[in-house]
């Protein structure tokens, strides 16, 4: 086994072994560097900087969260090349607005930082996809779409993943979604049944599929203006 | 085909006049005789450029679960791969925001099964880091019995399922053999088999039973002999190196940006292991090394899987030697349930039990995100806590989704049969990326 070693990690990252965190402090533990940076950078566009258990959150304009993390990704000083994760979170408390949250890592620096751009209720849900920093970006965003609603702009194939695409009864973790659906449990049968999966197969068959007809109108629209999808 | 043709295949010699082997013909039934069917010359349609569309699953046993793959394919060449997923969505999400923070710890067995109780070691620290909660010595080292168990279990299924699928039949008994014995370890410690629900937030649902630990020691004596006899049989068995060799490569800048984890990214050379980068449950105090690749194709991952095993088995060891007494749980009445004697007898333990489970314990205002090495890749809890006792968000971070969402990537250009060969490599489990 010659083409094969067993090796430690962490041997890129400077300083010293980490550890295990021990004692966590709930709000008065030390900012992540990288935070500091983001504020010297981007003053106007940083909302605030929270720390809770020792990690760092920061609020970001969303029109500027791209760029923002664009240059967390570029800076030779930052690095931040792993995204771990997109999601959303929405409070149950209807006036505060929508979160988006990134995870990011930054596996030569072994940091970690959380971003959340905050989208009022009632201004239409969009912010700028990451898809062209993060591959990783492809699907994670695809899944936030289809629970919440957030669009992201610029994602190359922005559909559901989870549900279906004909799937009428909105996004499944808005806090106003019911936990057993917008419809009744013999609706929900009615529906199921009337589907006929086998219409589908590809995005390019879905336009001369029997089932386009049954596909959301701005979905429709954009597959006749010859949109190619991601894949 | 119907009868006759059949007769009529079966009465053909199968050689001509002069000895040599005969073509059987295309024959049809046409009004009892039987007829037979020459397609004109030079009306063979022309198949250049002709792609065909293949559907793969969702019920198919390669594709581990209910994935449907759709492939475009020149040839046997796959063009184009459109992965389908949702047919599992169970919306474990949607119902944790409606669920007690020990509630939510039965979900976690249902989403990765296959390595359920190493999920609920992963939820419960990521509730403790929301809650604030140091927890015991003892109870840190079950944790990591537990964890370590567990990825030998799911890399045990993933070395078995891998094996059917490129179509080897023996490892795949021989691991599960294995695998039965640490569930029956798992069986004698919570009562349950796969879905465990072992842990508890600030401890564990129980501590080990007397006399477990001679079962654990048996296991790590007498694990490795079944490693070396399946190291034997496949590592360097030609069939197996011509069928994973150079598949599904992932370059380390790739696969970063990709965002793959686990196994995957460290086939691909890039050497990062929650365990050691960002450890948790003192794993930093344990003695072993994480496998790196180097050509990130389908034989580095089942080298680095491989090589996981024996450095669990490492680590199940020092655990074993190093478990110390003491109590299992925090000592906290606000999160931790009285012992079900004082509960019946005592007038404070009653009210704390009653409070406890009704109610539920309740976190400060805050969020946590934590991390663990699951077999899959790195897995993460989310959780945002408003003060009640139900998370306003729960989420997870499901190292297969992410995985899988490279697969159009890693298959284009490969032969129909090796899709089969990646898909297993990337190690799946659908109730995961399904939820």
């Amino acid at each position: 086994m010659t083409r094969f070693e067993v090796v430690r990690t962490g041997a890129s990252a400077t300083g010293a072994q980490p550890a295990t965190q021990r004692n966590v402090s709930h709000r008065s533990a030390e900012a992540n560097p990288s935070a500091k940076a983001l504020q010297d950078k981007f003053s106007a566009a940083i909302k605030r900087v929270e720390v809770i258990w020792a990690e760092t959150i920061v609020y970001v304009d969303p029109a500027a969260a791209h760029e923002i993390i664009r240059w967390l990704h570029d800076d030779q000083s930052q690095q931040y090349d792993f995204l771990i994760d997109v999601t959303a979170v929405e409070y149950r408390d209807a006036e505060v607005p929508i979160e988006v949250v990134w995870h990011l890592r930054s596996l030569p620096y072994r940091r970690f930082l959380r971003i959340k751009a905050q989208l009022p209720k009632g201004a239409p849900l969009e912010i700028d996809s990451l898809w062209d920093i993060y591959k990783s970006a492809d699907w994670l965003e695809r899944e936030c779409y289809d629970m919440f609603g957030i669009r992201f702009r610029g994602h190359p194939d922005l559909r559901r993943i989870l549900m279906w695409e004909s799937y009428k009864e909105g996004y499944p973790l808005r806090k106003d979604f019911p936990l057993r659906g917008r419809f009744s449990r013999s609706e929900q049968l009615r529906q199921a049944l009337a589907q006929n999966p086998e219409a589908r197969y590809s995005m390019e068959e879905l336009t001369i599929a029997d089932a386009f007809a049954e596909l959301p109108q701005d979905m429709r629209e954009r597959l006749s203006k010859g949109e190619r999808t991601g894949e | 085909m119907s009868k006759r043709t059949v007769e009529v295949e079966l009465s053909t010699s199968g050689l001509d006049a002069q000895g040599r082997p005969q073509r059987i013909p295309l024959v049809t039934n046409d009004g009892g005789a039987a007829v037979a069917l020459q397609p004109p010359p030079g009306l063979e349609p022309d198949l250049e450029g002709e792609h065909m569309l293949i559907n793969i699953g969702p019920q198919h046993p390669a594709t581990h679960g209910v994935l449907r793959l759709v492939l475009e394919l020149d040839g046997e060449t796959v063009v184009r791969c459109i992965p389908h997923i949702g047919y599992l969505h169970c919306g474990f999400e949607k119902i944790g925001e409606y669920r007690q923070y020990n509630q939510i710890i039965c979900w976690t067995d249902r989403e990765d099964y296959l390595n359920s109780i190493g999920n609920n070691v992963a939820f419960a620290l990521g509730a403790e880091r929301l809650f604030g909660i140091e927890i015991t010595e003892r109870c840190k080292v079950l944790r990591v019995i537990a964890s370590e168990l567990s990825r030998i279990m799911s890399h045990l299924v993933w070395l078995g399922t891998f094996c059917i699928d490129i179509g080897a039949f023996t490892p795949f008994l021989w691991a599960f053999q294995r695998r039965e014995e640490i569930y029956r370890l798992i069986e004698k410690w919570v009562g349950a088999r796969l879905t465990t629900s072992a842990t508890r937030v600030g401890g564990m649902a129980a501590d080990i039973p007397s006399g477990w630990m001679d079962g654990l020691r048996q296991f790590i004596r007498t694990f490795p002999h079944t490693l070396d006899e399946i190291d034997r049989v496949l590592t360097r068995n030609a069939i197996w190196v011509g069928r994973t060799v150079g598949l599904g490569v992932m370059t380390p800048e790739e696969a970063i940006n990709w965002g793959l984890s686990g196994p995957l990214l460290r086939a691909s050379g890039v050497d990062y292991d929650v365990r050691k980068d960002f450890p948790y449950l003192d794993y930093e105090t344990y003695d072993f090394e994480v496998p790196v690749g180097t050509n990130g194709d389908v034989y580095d991952r089942y080298l680095v899987r491989f090589e996981e095993l024996r450095q669990s088995l490492r680590i199940l060891q020092q655990a074993a030697d190093r478990l110390p007494d003491g109590p299992v749980n925090i000592d906290d009445p606000r999160v931790i349930l009285p012992p079900k004697s004082k509960a019946t007898s005592e007038m404070e333990s009653m009210i704390h039990h009653f409070k406890v489970v009704m109610e539920g314990p309740r976190p400060p205002i805050g969020e946590s995100y934590v991390a663990v090495e699951s077999p899959k890749g790195e897995k993460g809890y989310y959780m945002v806590s408003d003060g009640t006792a139900k998370p306003v968000r729960w989420r997870i971070r499901p190292p297969s989704f992410v995985n899988l969402a490279a697969i159009p990537k890693m298959v284009e250009g490969h032969l129909l049969s090796d899709v089969i060969a990646i898909n297993a490599s990337i190690d799946i489990v659908m109730g995961e990326i399904d939820r």
